[in-house]
């Protein structure tokens, strides 16, 4: 048999790079850019269709584990708390973008054991506040190039978001939203009722007290396969020289006269001078170790998944008078959530009282999924802010820095809350589409409040 | 959840509403200097503890009466209820809240 040369393998995958950028219509921009690891071990890692090819045809003696599983290094410059979705992006976008060196993540447990691993993998840009919708429009073209830039198989596909809505004051509020949506460089579609029932007819048009009048649509959102962020944002990250360390739980900040020169951790403390934390729900707890109190409270969300169906529905589906939202996994089941239960918790599980909530919310906007069996319930720990946003910013603590309040929309924005939270730490000054996201905008009156209720987390 | 309401007996968590952290009785000076301030930390910052948490509950669906409900945030366990009334009134004679 002839034997491939390594070469031979380089320019075959750029060959076929290429081709999938055209054929995908991924922007080549967007292509990874890895410089620490030295070009052998990139060679050796990189996924292509030619590399499982070449596996196989030697026996599949040549797949590695995604990444090292490093001891951590007595100092660092970098130091992200929190190995989740947006802890790995910042790791990763710190050290390829930005091109920082002697970075480490650590993660209290397994990397993405958090809310990357919960949610309900549901991406799209439709905010209507400038202070949000650029951000997230941002975070959209990010996931449209995400799978070239980090090579990974993140199953991003853009299967489109339907937003319902059930009065003419709805649609009103939805044109206006989607209107924003088109000023902010997003896409989106105002559906009459027949357009509706055109892509997805099963639904309740007629029900008595909220009968279905149209709905926003945004094309290119969709979902992704959450782990396979966490574990592609992970890969890249420790190829480009990034430490993972896991088991590893952050117990203190050392500060010393307003500034931070190090972490206390289960394994031994660590020196450094910048410090980014990025750990969801648990902010309360690890940013009450540097002495601080935040305009945010921890919640449950509770997601829940069907068994595998044939395919039945096309994209997601909000419904536009209760909380329940539903989309089908390339699996075949149904993934659907709804409202927090709406007290603090640290619990990770939620009440019944909620289940029957969602239960009912899906009964009344699709009575078909009636006999369908529920297989699994789960909570994740999020995030609730004061005004519904998140907050991307430094803190008091010089060199300590804040990611945090992402409520129940954090695993669309991991790739721009990573991108713009690296910029933050790697240049002192905001990303410009999260300029708003500053911690002390409560205090100056500038709150981003998409739903107008106030400072009352359990209502956002 | 079951809130062990002190006039009703145990009664289901569905049945009321949820405001937050008791500290929320304590209503800053609004004419004392550094009343901004005051009601910045007041409106905005919360403890957000993991383990004990003391919390404003209304009996919406009952009998009307706010409770103060310490409840533990990691278990979801119930350890106690009394009237916000009744802690009020305490705090104001001087006593602890």
């Amino acid at each position: 048999m002839k034997p491939i040369f390594m070469e031979d393998v380089l320019a075959a995958m750029a060959y076929f790079d290429n081709k999938m950028s055209v054929v995908c219509n991924f922007p080549v921009t967007h292509r990874a850019t890895v410089l620490v690891t030295p070009c052998s071990r990139i060679t050796e890692l990189r996924y292509s269709a030619l590399r499982i090819f070449k596996e196989a045809l030697t026996g599949h003696r040549g797949w590695r584990p995604l990444w090292r599983n490093p001891d951590p290094q007595p100092a660092y410059d970098y130091v992200i708390v929190g190995g989740g979705g947006h802890g790995l992006a910042t790791a990763y976008y710190l050290a390829t973008t930005f091109r920082k060196a002697k970075i480490a993540v650590l993660e209290k447990s397994w990397l993405g054991s958090g809310n990357i691993g919960r949610n309900t993998t549901i991406i799209r840009s439709n905010y209507l506040l400038p202070g949000n919708e650029p951000f997230y429009e941002f975070s959209m073209k990010l996931w449209e190039g995400l799978e070239q830039e980090f090579n990974f198989n993140a199953m991003v596909s853009q299967r489109g978001i339907v937003n319902l809505f059930h009065s003419d004051a709805q649609r009103d509020a939805f044109r206006r939203r989607g209107n924003a949506m088109l000023l902010a460089g997003a896409d989106a579609e105002l559906l009459d009722r027949e357009q509706v029932r055109a892509m997805v007819p099963f639904l309740n048009f007629d029900n008595a007290r909220f009968p279905i009048k149209g709905g926003l649509l945004q094309r290119r959102a969709g979902t992704a396969r959450h782990d396979g962020v966490a574990w592609g944002y992970a890969r890249g990250a420790d190829l480009a020289g990034v430490d993972l360390i896991q088991n590893c739980e952050v117990t203190g900040f050392r500060i010393e006269h307003g500034r931070i020169r190090g972490v206390e951790t289960s394994r031994g403390s660590i020196g450094t001078g910048k410090v980014g934390v990025a750990v969801a729900g648990s902010t309360g707890r690890v940013m009450a170790r540097a002495g601080m109190r935040l305009p945010i409270e921890s919640h449950v969300l509770q997601a829940f998944v069907t068994e595998g169906l044939k395919p039945t529905i096309p994209g997601v589906i909000t419904f536009g008078a209760g909380h329940f939202y539903v989309s089908q996994s390339d699996k075949g089941g149904l993934v659907f959530g709804g409202d927090i239960d709406g007290y603090n918790s640290y619990a990770q599980r939620g009440n019944l009282p909620t289940v029957e909530d969602v239960a009912e919310g899906g009964m009344a906007l699709m009575p078909m999924i009636g006999r369908t069996r529920l297989l699994r319930i789960w909570g994740g720990l999020i995030d609730m802010s004061m005004d519904g946003s998140p907050i991307i910013d430094r803190t008091q603590v010089e060199g300590l820095y804040l990611n945090a309040g992402w409520c129940y929309g954090g695993f669309k924005a991991t790739p721009a809350s990573g991108y713009a939270f690296a910029h933050l730490l790697a240049t002192d000054a905001p990303h410009q589409t999260a300029a708003a996201y500053r911690l002390d905008r409560f205090q100056r009156g500038h709150v981003i409040d998409e739903k107008g209720v106030g400072a009352q987390p359990n209502l956002h | 959840m079951l809130i062990p309401h002190p006039l009703l007996g145990l009664r289901e968590a569905q049945e009321f509403t949820y405001l937050g952290d008791a500290s929320l009785l304590d209503r800053p000076d609004g004419i004392a200097d550094g009343a901004a301030a005051a009601f910045n930390d007041y409106v905005y910052l919360r403890e957000n503890p993991a383990g004990l948490h003391r919390e404003l509950w209304f009996h919406e669906q009952g009998d009307r009466s706010w409770l103060v409900v310490s409840r533990n945030t990691v278990t979801h366990e119930i350890l106690g209820a009394e009237l916000a009334r009744d802690v009020a009134m305490r705090a104001r004679r001087g006593g602890a809240a």
